[in-house]
């Protein structure tokens, strides 16, 4: 009997080193990428979110209206605002959040920037032209991928669509498009 | 039929055994000093409130142990997003002044190996500094120190909390060092690169609110972002 309890342990033991080491821990969960290719190379994706019913934070300066309810935004950030949303990919689907900043600078001018994180992915920092505004559509670049998006570079556009005017929950959305080109294609393709 | 039962007991003393063979293991989860302390360059350093509602905004799935802030911000629910938390906070400087904003996105990383002290999180900072300019932070964080020391006494605790004074450097890459990766996006740190570390200190933590007394930094090394020396 005692034998049995000894291979017990030992079972015990292997069973558990070889559980943890062969289940994955954390197992994302994934919507396919639906990325088309760009005219002039590389890759274009859209993402949108959808206003109202996307939006997780809306904090700005003074008597703006914030959201959610209760959120108070410190009278030492007068001069920045930062809204964030879900975001959806082109089928509808929540595949990440994003947030979005402006920074009103009388010296350096206005900032407007984007972040998109997406967690099966990696994220997006992204600045915006403020001035390039082309077909209603506000132009950047991209600053830094992660992961996934590590070695792309590329042009990045924001554009508002408008929605139902009757409908509360579909005033429009915020349509996000990027064109990415990887990095050694991008070199290849300057030579 | 007593060999069944010496069997059973037996593999219960071995999972047991494993479990505590994984969560004490010396060789894991202990990083030492943070490379950015020995540097001679200067540092700026921002520091935040760990607590969620000590934030502007935190959320998350709505079923974990830190709770949504406010209590009515949407939350992450859908599968891709729901090992994800988000926080919008205000930083400070040694003072306590708030000099900037951040905004966070912290995803449990699948190079999670309980197996090597490694419980990982893929996260990015997006630092806004009125009147300075903006910072992106790349990193991934091992939370193995801070699961081992702080929330697993919590729960094993009668009281179902902790209390004592825990610190830790949170970042583990993805720099060769173990720092983060940091990008000026605007103002005066536009176009630069940097690297920098986050770190946490905590004093008491309850398994039913999460972190009730957490605090956080991030130390920037200042060498390839400002010429001046005028860190907050």
């Amino acid at each position: 009997m005692f034998k049995t309890f000894i291979f017990g342990i030992v079972l015990g033991v292997v069973g558990t080193i070889v559980a943890v080491l062969f289940v994955p821990v954390v197992d994302q969960a994934r919507e396919n990428s639906v990325v088309t290719v760009a005219t002039n190379g590389g890759s274009a994706e859209a993402f949108h979110i959808n206003i109202p019913t996307d939006r997780i934070v809306v904090g700005a300066p003074g008597d703006t209206p914030t959201l959610p309810p209760g959120l108070t935004w410190p009278d030492e950030l007068s001069t920045a605002s930062a809204d964030m949303y879900k975001l959806r990919n082109v089928h509808n689907a929540v595949i990440g959040v994003a947030s979005r900043v402006v920074l009103s600078d009388a010296e350096q001018g206005d900032v407007v920037e984007w972040v998109l994180h997406l967690p099966a992915r990696g994220s997006l920092y992204v600045g915006m032209d403020v001035d390039n505004v082309q077909d209603g559509a506000r132009l950047g670049t991209l600053h830094r991928g992660t992961r996934e998006f590590a070695k792309t570079q590329g042009a990045f556009s924001e554009r508002w669509v408008a929605g139902d005017s009757n409908d509360e929950l579909n005033r429009g959305k915020i349509e996000l498009v990027s064109r990415f080109m990887s990095v050694a294609e991008q070199t290849s393709a300057v030579q | 039929m007593k060999y069944v039962l010496a069997l059973i007991v037996g593999v219960l003393v071995g999972v047991l055994a494993a479990f505590a063979l994984l969560v004490y293991n010396p060789l894991a989860g202990n990083r030492g000093l943070t490379p950015l302390a020995v540097s001679d360059q200067s540092l700026m350093q921002f520091n935040y409130s760990g607590v969620a509602a000590a934030s502007i905004a935190y959320t998350n799935d709505g079923e974990s142990t830190t709770k949504p802030h406010p209590a009515k911000v949407l939350q992450l629910w859908e599968a891709p997003v729901r090992r994800t938390d988000a926080m919008m906070t205000v930083l400070s400087d040694a003072r306590g002044r708030i000099v900037g904003l951040g905004i966070k996105y912290m995803s449990d990383s699948e190079k999670t190996n309980i197996v090597n002290g490694d419980a990982i999180v893929d996260s990015v900072w997006h630092i806004v500094v009125p009147g300075r300019g903006t910072l992106f932070v790349e990193q991934t964080e091992n939370h193995w120190g801070f699961l081992r020391d702080v929330v697993l006494p919590a729960h094993l605790s009668a009281a179902d909390s902790w209390k004592g004074n825990w610190s830790g450097d949170m970042t583990a890459g993805p720099g060769a060092l173990g720092t983060a990766r940091v990008i000026g996006g605007s103002g005066e740190f536009a176009q630069r690169t940097a690297e920098a570390v986050e770190s946490r200190t905590a004093k008491a933590y309850s398994t039913r609110q999460g972190a009730i007394s957490v605090e956080g930094r991030i130390m920037i090394e200042m060498q390839a972002l400002a010429a001046d020396n005028d860190a907050p």
